[in-house]
């Protein structure tokens, strides 16, 4: 039901900024290139409109044409990026973030370091899209016709269309760079509705047309490419501007909201109600509710909220069938396989997720970071173990290797006084000369607190305990807090690497708990080896953390980078390690994905993972729901 | 396959590589200074250092260990305390106590000892830098082939001399029976492992986790005989599993990233154990392995036993070499510490591995021109070595007829350089002056002492077949050379068939029949048989086509000496096997 209650101060101030906002939406009305079409508005047939906030471009992050604020060839706002000033000092550009327009001392010297790389060697990537490199589209004109005459807004520009070929998997982001342009959708549409969702899906099965469903493009595992063998055309269907909190039940603490938001703009009109659903994907800044969804998301404070599977209570989906839901929203249900399993991971091969009702909680009181210096990697797993062990694990903890700290320690802004890098010295000195930790070893774990502020305290001692019993030391909210801020802006950094010859990616795995160090270990030995190997002239980062706990195992990211000057096709030396590593991964009992989907990037290794049994039932669900392969995008089988 | 000859090829290259006396080296330098040299390996990057009370204790509290125990207690009716503290038991009988102090006393009476009796030492220097280069990365296995008793001894000094980090060294468990100098020998890195485990479930458990364990934390190189004793033939023997399988297992299962195995291939001149060895083959008992035993046999040190040759075989990763022959998934499903026989693919892989390295260590075995000559002297009726003696100069140019032929099939020889062939040979005879002598331009097979007594009937024939199997065990130290194309030559004088497929069935027939006799890599029937055409067509013995292998006439004493080498092999299986058949 509608939260508000009227007379309340604070109901009273978001009336007020809710009708400003109007008129600044009405004001603000983006010129549509199809301008001749009038989007119907679906706020009338939204069930029970929340007066609250409901105004589609209110604060909301992703405009139709994402050009307008996103880079098209490399991560995120386009005012924000890392590069070395005319001083060859790193420094982030923008306002955006923690880490905007501060100088980064130590970047240099570490990027130097740890790859060799050196900023004489720049590659420059293309400036602008040319837009005559995008093939030309191929309409499937009776669709088009139709589509027109629901007023629904698209575009077969070149530019839209490129934008929404891609994810972030290295291999996209170089072609972009490059200013190579594979297959792109032939159109984008932008339905605003669940309803216009159902016509789109109507007219695409009635004309044969493939839909690829797009969200926030955050994508690496090659989901949102186009398959090079599909012959009909394809349109791509954007949800971003799906966008809308459609209610909140503060009875049930639930929300019902419009799949295309992204967790930005949930987190923060959630916020704005006192409420949060505390998922928070590293990509929380861009990526939607139904990617999430559609690739079993998990968000770094899964610990107190769950991940995605634990948060929905009811999912709508659009399918070339028709419209998949449950009739109810009990919390559990014994009712044959449940059929939210069928959608959540179905990679957009199945239909569109329109609609979540989502769990939410009352904003935590309280938020403390903090952070844990070990020894060594070891003492290090055994404390996560110990604590998972003990189910006291904090809203997030994450154990970061040996390297990935040193990578941390570069990415130090510049301190302002000299008292703090005083006191700096005196900690590292406290570390590694009076503790006898070696500075070569040594690892620290991240830790965010979430609750009433006395359970908060209460339970940083027990973690803090913990910790002492594997010579853990304590090592303050600061390097907590930048651990965070680091996700954050770890993929803006691998722009700058790309400037400069260094390409360089992530992947995750979860694994049980007694195989976490051997996989740690092997992985990325493998990777060192494989790069030798392969002819990389130049020692590759192999690093790793580990970033979730849960009772019978742990997530495991690696990141993974090198710096390929001397090789004439890197991004295959590219792709052949990161093949390399997700056998050794294999091999070793980890998962072929915790989080990141399998996409088009691991289905080779689908069978294995799920049996022949497992993916003949996949087949077999979309045979039923989809015969034509009007989703085909082909991920996943 | 492909692997085995990538692998096989690298140590052809060693053809070319530099053997250093290390005794040379140092002759100069006091005994005692080289013992209390500072001995400083680079450190193993892998994991710290570990002691071998922490290495005993991390055995018994293995969650493996623990579990076995339980079984075992259930099974038996006895208390887990009970089977707890015979495990304990078993751990203390077994484990090594490797400390600096010993291997140091250890060196300096070695050195004393080796000094005295052997000329040189020599050693590829490549191959040991090397094995202290994979030291650093990975646990190492140092694989030796096994002719001596001091073999161990032998690797130990050198690892010592050239800061490699001291192995652990599997050993019988007689050895740890010596007053004092088994004690000694556990200080020195020995481990023990009793003959005849059986079915001791909880002896096994103990011993498996033990090697594991070691293999994991990688501290120390582990030093074992694939073989599983020493060869009382000097020929090598069918390599021993079980303690195979217990090394690989780890890298299987993903708890070590690699394992490096390395074979070394310790050639003698003339062997410390030659007269007992063959009088154990004669039916004299072998005498108990005892403290004072050793001291009697001190007189050995009276003897001079010529050259030996370590020659480090290049590192192996068994990553790269099971690529594709086992899938590491397997060990997904259970927990990686409950028991678990290896399966039939981890066993293949486990017996492959064995039998190369069998393979590499024959490979990298020096062939000494006493063993040519003995493979000379057999060939010639025994009386008429007894009697009337072989001319000389007969035997010189047999024997140098045969090192080209060794030569032509790829054997490394240690034929002295730069020294005329005639020395080479006298000098030779002199070594062996145990089994052949030479008088008045004949040589004569070594009979009596020096002392003119009357010998009983028996006592003579006794001292001919202990000098004949002598001669035949030296001729078994460069048998590998000759056996495959050997092989081949008897399946062509069998079949009198030229069909390559013909001879090809007759090969592999004899390769079984003679698989306790020979060493061949299991499933490279196929590859051997082809390297057994390519040798014979090298030394021009036969024409290969593509279809058909023909003798030539170019060649035709290639084919018979080589038939007459595997003689004595045939009719030792034709007997048995006649008696067989009459009953």
């Amino acid at each position: 039901m509608a939260s508000n209650s009227s007379g309340d101060e604070s109901s009273r101030h978001q009336t007020a900024r809710h009708r400003l906002s109007v008129i600044a939406g009405h004001l603000q009305r983006p010129t549509d290139r199809n301008a001749a079409l009038l989007a119907v508005d679906c706020k009338a047939q939204g069930s029970k409109p929340n007066v609250n906030t409901s105004d589609r471009g209110e604060g909301r992050t992703v405009p139709r044409r994402r050009q307008e604020i996103m880079k098209w060839n490399g991560w995120g706002y386009s005012d924000s990026r890392f590069l070395f000033n005319k001083k060859g000092q790193a420094e982030f550009t923008g306002n955006r973030y923690r880490l905007s327009g501060m100088i980064i001392p130590g970047l240099k010297d570490w990027m130097e370091g740890t790859f060799g790389a050196n900023l004489q060697h720049k590659t420059q990537a293309t400036p602008v899209l040319n837009t005559s490199a995008v093939q030309p589209p191929t309409l499937n004109e009776a669709f088009v016709e139709e589509l027109k005459s629901t007023g629904i807004p698209f575009s077969h520009e070149g530019e839209d269309r490129v934008f929404r070929a891609h994810g972030h998997c290295l291999h996209e982001i170089f072609a972009l760079r490059e200013g190579k342009i594979g297959r792109v959708p032939d159109m984008v549409v932008w339905p605003n509705c669940h309803n216009d969702v159902v016509k789109i899906v109507e007219l695409a099965c009635k004309h044969n047309v493939c839909l690829i469903p797009y969200g926030g493009g955050t994508s690496v595992s090659s989901a949102l490419e186009c398959p090079p063998e599909e012959t009909r055309s394809i349109v791509s269907l954007d949800t971003s501007q799906m966008n809308r909190i459609l209610w909140i039940d503060e009875k049930n603490l639930t929300a019902h909201v419009e799949s295309g938001i992204v967790g930005q703009d949930l987190e923060r009109l959630l916020n704005e109600s006192g409420y949060c659903t505390g998922h928070e994907p590293d990509s929380m800044e861009f990526s939607s509710l139904g990617g999430w969804v559609a690739t079993r998301a998990s968000g770094m404070k899964k610990n107190i909220y769950g991940n995605i599977e634990d948060l929905v209570v009811h999912i709508k989906m659009v399918t070339p069938r028709g419209v998949i839901e449950k009739s109810c929203q009990g919390p559990r249900m014994s009712t044959g396989p449940d059929i939210h399993h069928f959608i959540l991971g179905s990679e957009g091969t199945l239909g569109v997720v329109t609609e979540v009702t989502i769990k939410i909680r009352p904003m935590p009181e309280y938020q403390k970071y903090g952070s844990v210096v070990f020894p060594n990697f070891e003492q290090g797993v055994a404390c996560l173990r110990e604590v998972a062990r003990q189910r006291c694990a904090p809203a997030s903890i994450r154990l970061m290797d040996n390297e990935q700290f040193k990578f941390g320690h570069a990415l130090k802004p510049q301190v302002s006084s000299i008292f703090t890098s005083f006191l700096d010295g005196l900690k590292k000195f406290y570390i590694t000369k009076f503790k006898g930790f070696d500075p070569n070893r040594l690892c620290v774990a991240t830790l965010l607190f979430e609750g009433p502020r006395e359970k908060v305290l209460q339970h940083e001692k027990q973690v803090y305990d913990i910790a002492a019993k594997f010579g853990g030391l304590a090592a303050g909210e600061d390097n907590g807090q930048r651990g965070y801020m680091l996700t954050f802006v770890i993929a803006y950094l691998r722009d700058l690497g790309m400037d400069y010859y260094v390409i360089g990616e992530s992947f995750e795995t979860s694994v049980p708990w007694d195989r976490v160090l051997d996989i740690c270990r092997n992985v990325k030995a493998r990777i060192i080896r494989e790069c030798k190997d392969k002819g990389v002239q130049f020692p590759p980062l192999s690093t790793c953390r580990v970033t979730q706990t849960y009772d019978a195992g742990a997530c495991v990211y690696f990141y993974f980078a090198f710096n390929y000057r001397g090789l004439s096709d890197p991004v295959h030396v590219y792709e052949q390690v990161e093949h390399a590593a997700r056998e050794e991964i294999l091999a070793n009992g980890g998962s072929l994905s915790h989080h990141h989907g399998v996409g088009k990037l691991r289905k080779e290794w689908m069978r294995e993972t799920v049996s022949n049994v497992g993916v003949g039932m996949l087949k077999s669900v979309k045979d039923y729901v989809d015969p034509n392969n009007i989703f085909g995008n082909r991920n996943l089988l | 396959m492909a692997n085995t000859y990538r692998v096989l090829d690298k140590v052809h290259l060693q053809d070319e590589e530099e053997f250093v006396d290390i005794l040379e080296d140092k002759r100069h330098c006091s005994d005692l200074r080289f013992a209390l040299r500072t001995f400083s390996p680079p450190p193993y990057k892998g994991a710290p250092a570990c002691s071998s009370a922490e290495l005993n204790q991390a055995v018994l509290e293995s969650q493996y260990l623990r579990y076995v125990i339980n079984e075992v207690a259930m099974g038996t009716g006895s208390s887990v305390e009970e089977v707890r503290d015979e495990a304990c038991g078993i751990m203390r009988e077994m484990s090594q106590n490797l400390q600096l102090r010993f291997i140091r006393l250890l060196g300096f009476v070695v050195r004393k000892v080796f000094k005295r009796i052997f000329s040189a030492i020599y050693v590829n220097m490549e191959g040991l830098q090397a094995l202290q280069q994979a030291t650093q990365e990975c646990p190492v296995i140092l694989m030796p082939n096994h002719r001596s008793y001091i073999d161990f001894l032998v690797v130990s000094y050198i690892l010592f001399n050239y800061d490699i980090p001291m192995p652990v060294i599997a050993s019988g468990i007689s050895l740890a029976g010596m007053k004092i100098v088994g004690e000694m020998l556990r200080r020195s890195g020995a481990f023990f492992i009793r003959r005849a485990i059986g079915s001791d479930k909880l002896y096994w458990a103990v011993l498996s986790e033990y090697v594991r364990t070691i293999v994991r934390k990688g501290f120390a190189p582990l030093e074992f005989f694939v073989e599983g004793l020493r060869s009382r033939t000097l020929k090598s023997l069918p390599p021993k599993l079980g303690m195979m399988n217990m090394i690989l297992e780890p890298f299987f299962k993903g708890e070590v990233y690699d394992v490096t195995l390395l074979p070394i291939s310790i050639s003698y001149d003339r062997v410390l154990e030659e007269s007992l060895l063959a009088h154990e083959l004669l039916g004299f008992p072998k005498p108990r392995e005892s403290t004072a035993g050793l001291l009697k046999a001190s007189r050995v040190l009276q003897e001079n036993y010529g050259c030996m040759h370590v020659n480090f075989g290049r590192p192996l990763s068994v990553r790269q070499l099971c690529e594709g022959k086992i899938n590491r998934c397997q060990y997904n499903l259970t927990p990686r510490d409950l028991p678990q026989k290896p399966n039939a693919e981890a066993q293949a892989c486990g017996s492959w591995l064995a039998h190369m390295i069998v393979r590499l260590q024959e490979e990298g075995a020096l062939t000494s021109p006493w063993s040519l000559m003995a493979c000379v002297l057999l060939q010639v009726p025994t009386a008429a070595l007894t009697e009337e003696g072989l001319l000389f100069h007969q035997l010189t140019e047999r024997t140098l007829w045969l090192r080209k032929l060794a030569l032509d099939f790829r054997a490394h020889l240690n034929w002295p350089e730069k020294v005329p062939d005639s020395d080479v040979m006298s000098s030779t005879v002199a070594l062996h002056r145990s089994v052949v002598c030479r008088k008045a331009g004949r040589v004569y097979l070594t009979r009596n002492d020096e002392l003119e007594q009357k010998h009983s009937m028996e006592e003579d024939m006794m001292r001919t077949a202990a000098a004949l199997l002598m001669l035949a065990s030296y001729r078994n130290q460069c048998l590998h050379v000759f056996v495959r194309p050997a092989l081949l030559a008897l399946a062509m004088s069998v079949t009198k068939s030229t069909r390559k497929d013909e001879l090809l069935t007759c090969f592999c027939f004899l390769q079984e029949v003679f698989s306790n006799e020979f060493v061949f890599i299991p499933g490279q029937s196929a590859q051997d048989f082809e390297e057994a055409c390519s040798l014979l067509h090298k030394c021009k013995a036969v024409h290969v086509g593509q279809w058909e292998v023909t003798d030539s006439d170019t060649e035709p004493e290639v084919l018979s000496f080589l038939q007459e080498l595997l003689k004595p092999f045939i009719e030792s299986y034709q007997v048995p096997f006649i008696i067989c058949v009459a009953n």
